[in-house]
């Protein structure tokens, strides 16, 4: 089942959790809504689950007004962030619980029940479990219980807030991969909230990033991450560098250098913060023919996958750059010693101050 | 915790002792040396004596019309209780913290006004006396009246603690019965009231407590007949009044045992409402301005 | 365009419970209360001020307010001994004498009185030892007192004890690592922190006082313009069936809860503000 929302609007007092969004995720999807804390994401997804009232704007549910109907009318699974399992109740309870207050012409069983949550619980890997309250359950196992009681009434549409997100790093990275896998199995339309770009990125066919109440960017996790539409996006998908300096003719003057410009990039501005993520930087022991600035090494991270390390330009900006261990190695870097530096052959990106708004480019 | 205290931080053991011994001996002059008092009293012209006064049978039913209106008082109260808190606890609207320290209005009312008040309104000059007059309705000087009264003085009681133990359990719990698809009353009956049920229990626990031992408030709309309007506290002040110490101090000595009894329910039923208040698993929800 | 319902609640029966609510507190606490004014209005402000200060009624205020006082200051003291002893030190039977500070609010107030008048009588266990050094306890103002004590006893120990248990020992130490002694540190650091609970244990005692009657009508004797209090003044009003008499003097008295009652919670308000700042 589809879902659409148009013109959503919703303030608390003073402060705009929804400005005016609209959004359509189509049947099947699996789309995360991302952004910082208090962007309106966890607004926007109990609007869509009818936990909350927009102040105005509609929800349509495969293209049916779905705005005033009753939140149990609506048939979406919600899976709450700090999981609201019942208590007082056994893990089988709390999965059957959607199953037994149904009325009675509709209600199953006590034997097809009773099938059905076990099949359930085998689903998220708590077979064994059934017998226990919730409180004898790890944070990880909670959470697949609330994720079988809400998947037990058979949703049309499956609203996840901040699934993850009271968990411990390692039972995250878990949880996730697996709840890619269920939602291959099930393709049930599911929508989900996190403030973590790296969840949203593994786990999501399409990206929602959310900024202030508004939405910034929709599209899938490449197109966000290699076509950012604003500075916004850009650094909240990844670490970044800022550099500040001043844009004329496709070259930005950084200091006494200019490097060259993407194509689309604005064409004059006096004052320019220009974004570059520090893996898209690399190091070089003498000058290569490419543009570059130079820069003195000032602190080297080997620890990670990857080489951290910090410079400073020479027009006096600190800045970071990331570099495999090999090239590390090859560099034979030290503390004090001068590089040079140059951009690789992908973007960066570009935001003038006075007037002409925001743009991007690809390539040098 | 005190155990580890280091030396810096308590007291030499003489000024322990000293300090313990005078709280001792205040609690000996004001509660235990009066309590002890009851039972010797009671019990000083021998235990057929003791005995005897409770086959009194004004006494049977004092004790029976003090247990129907218990039973009566009480159970609205706990109805009202929870209705109160469900507004309260999960919805927002204006006027909501007046509403609160409206319910609270009755413990900050003397007993006795609290039986006035019931006068001027159903008494033979008080506001609807004349109506009830000419249909032969009593409701002062009796048992209506009793009841009234003492629903006044347990008022908030049950209200009170459910609306704090229900503000901290938050409403996620039926959001996500709501959103299984359960109606209502199903979302109370399966959901809230299981999470409430010790709170409940002590809140109305105090309600019990003193609906039995409420004096003032219906000794102004009893009436004291015997037999018909007397509760046991009244019952009791009439005995006194006769010099019939012994059979007041025998009937104030069963609910003495009552009220230890109460005491002791309490502290059991008050540890359980408290775990029912830690087990909250949930810190509040992100973006909540 | 189908009708909105723009601030539908997502959890059902706002209007049942709200309904019910409203219902229920002005029918049995709201309405009836206000007859109190209503019946008051029918005197007239002239008539209504000579019926509330007679004599005998400002007599009665006067004692009640007295004793209510000397009953709640008592209980201040006593109660923060009794905090500081419960929550500072482990000795034999806390755990029961914990349990028994709630007694008084268990026990119908006529059972206290009537134990209170045997203790304290001149032929009870107490009393009778203070008739040999000339005092009267029973039928006297101090038998008042004492009746107000005992039914106040919990008040000052139940607010003052949660804060001396959230008290974290870091601060003693902090302020005994500074060099001031014990004494210093109770004074200085201590009693500053407990204030506000104890003057709100406090207000609460003489509130409670304010309005007894159960306790104090078998001790008191009560004798007219002497150790009559003003609950009872409002029952023989009532008795006499006069009851102008008896609503204008509950008003004075209404009036005089209200006022602690604000107190109170401006008190409390107080120390949760402070509570928050720390």
């Amino acid at each position: 089942m589809s879902i659409e929302v148009r013109n959503l609007k919703k303030r608390f007092g003073d402060y705009v959790a929804l400005g005016d969004v609209n959004l359509r995720v189509e049947t099947g999807e699996l789309v995360a809504l991302l952004g910082p804390s208090g962007a309106g994401k966890t607004t926007l997804l109990r609007v869509i689950g009818g936990l909350d009232h927009a102040d105005s704007g509609e929800v349509f549910f495969h293209g049916q007004e779905t705005t005033d109907r009753a939140l149990r009318e609506r048939e979406v699974g919600f899976v709450f962030q700090h999981y609201a399992l019942f208590r007082h109740m056994t893990v089988f309870e709390n999965v059957a619980f959607g199953l037994r207050v149904r009325p009675k012409t509709t209600r199953p069983t006590e034997a097809s029940i009773k099938d059905r949550v076990m099949r359930l619980l085998d689903l998220v890997h708590l077979g064994g479990l059934s017998t226990r309250f919730p409180s004898q359950l790890s944070g990880g196992q909670r959470q697949r219980v609330a994720l079988a009681r809400a998947l037990a009434v058979e949703p049309k549409v499956l609203l996840l807030d901040e699934p993850f997100g009271s968990l411990d790093a390692k039972v995250r990275q878990e949880l996730r991969r697996w709840l890619r896998r269920l939602h291959d199995e099930l393709h049930t339309t599911s929508v989900f909230v996190t403030h973590d770009q790296e969840e949203a990125m593994e786990v999501a066919d399409r990206v929602v990033i959310m900024n202030k109440g508004e939405i910034e960017q929709i599209g899938t996790p490449e197109e966000v991450y290699f076509g950012p539409k604003s500075a916004f996006v850009y650094n909240f998908l990844g670490n970044v560098n800022l550099f500040q300096g001043r844009v004329e003719g496709g070259r930005a003057y950084l200091g006494s250098v200019s490097l060259p410009l993407p194509d689309a990039s604005p064409a004059k501005g006096d004052s320019a913060t220009i974004y570059v993520r520090p893996h898209l930087l690399d190091l070089a022991d003498q000058p290569n023919g490419l543009d570059h600035f130079r820069a003195k090494v000032e602190h080297i991270h080997p620890t990670g996958s990857t080489v951290k390390v910090e410079l400073t330009a020479e027009w006096g900006e600190p800045f970071q750059v990331e570099i495999s261990h090999e090239r590390y190695r090859a560099l034979a870097l030290r503390r004090g010693m001068e590089t040079f530096v140059t951009l690789r052959n992908e973007s960066l990106f570009v935001e003038t101050t006075p007037g002409d708004g925001m743009m991007f480019g690809e390539g040098i | 915790m005190s155990g580890a205290r280091s030396r810096e931080t308590t007291e030499p053991a003489w000024v322990r002792r000293l300090l313990i011994g005078g709280a001792l001996a205040y609690l000996a002059l004001f509660l235990f040396v009066p309590i002890g008092a009851v039972f010797a009293e009671a019990l000083k012209k021998g235990i057929p004596a003791y005995l005897a006064a409770f086959r009194d049978p004004y006494t049977l039913k004092a004790f029976l019309l003090t247990i129907l209106v218990t039973v009566l008082a009480v159970p609205l109260n706990v109805l009202f209780g929870i209705a109160a808190a469900w507004a309260i606890t999960k919805f927002r609207f204006r006027g909501k913290n007046l509403l609160i320290t409206l319910i609270d209005l009755p413990f900050s009312v003397s007993p006795v006004i609290s039986g006035l008040i019931f006068v001027l309104l159903f008494g033979n000059q008080g506001l609807l006396g004349p109506w009830l007059q000419e249909r032969e309705i009593r409701i002062i000087f009796a048992l209506p009246g009793i009841v009234l009264a003492t629903i006044f003085v347990t008022f908030p009681f049950v209200a009170r603690e459910l609306i704090a133990l229900m503000q901290t359990q938050g409403s996620e719990e039926e959001e996500a019965a709501l959103s299984l698809g359960a109606n209502g009353w199903q979302t109370f009956w399966r959901v809230t009231l299981p999470n409430i049920r010790w709170g409940l229990l002590y809140g109305a626990i105090l309600a019990t407590s003193r609906a039995i031992g409420e004096f003032g408030a219906v000794s102004v709309v009893s009436g004291h007949i015997r037999g018909k309007t007397n509760t046991v506290p009244l019952h009791i002040e009439i005995l006194y009044n006769e010099y019939n110490f012994v059979g007041a101090f025998a009937i104030a000595s069963l609910l003495v045992l009552t009220a230890l009894l109460t005491l002791g329910v309490k502290t059991v039923v008050q540890r359980r409402a408290r775990a029912e208040q830690d087990r909250l698993g949930s810190a509040a929800p992100e973006q909540t301005p | 365009m189908t009708t909105r319902r723009r601030n539908a609640r997502v959890l059902p029966g706002f209007g049942l419970s709200l309904g019910f609510t409203l219902t229920y507190l002005g029918l049995i606490v709201l309405f009836p209360l206000s007859l109190l004014f209503w019946k008051s209005a029918t005197l007239g402000w002239g008539e209504f001020w000579a019926v509330a200060t007679t004599p005998r009624a400002l007599a009665a205020y006067r004692i009640t307010l007295g004793a209510s006082f000397i009953a709640a200051s008592i209980n201040m003291g006593f109660g923060l001994l009794l905090a500081w002893v419960l929550t500072r030190y482990r000795w034999k039977g806390r755990q029961f004498v914990d349990a028994l500070v709630d007694l008084p609010f268990a026990l119908p107030t006529a059972v206290s009185g009537i134990a209170l008048t045997a203790v304290y009588s001149k032929h009870g266990v107490i009393g009778s030892k203070l008739e040999a050094l000339g005092i009267q306890a029973a039928f006297s103002p101090i038998g008042i007192v004492l009746a107000l004590t005992f039914i106040g006893l919990p008040f000052v120990v139940r607010t003052v004890q949660p804060v001396l248990e959230d008290l974290e020992p870091e601060v003693e130490e902090a302020a005994a690592s500074l060099g001031a002694s014990r004494w210093q540190v109770f004074h200085r650091v201590l009693l500053p922190m407990i204030l506000p609970a104890t003057l709100t244990g406090f207000a609460l005692a003489f509130a409670r006082a304010l309005g007894e009657y159960g306790s104090v009508v078998f001790i008191s004797g009560n004798m007219p313009m002497k150790t009559e209090i003003a609950s009872l003044l409002i029952m023989t009003k009532l008795e006499q069936y006069d009851y102008p008499g008896a609503t204008a003097i509950a008003v004075m008295m209404l009036g005089a809860s209200f006022v602690l009652l604000l107190i109170i919670n401006l008190l409390q308000w107080h120390a949760q503000r402070h509570r928050v700042s720390r």
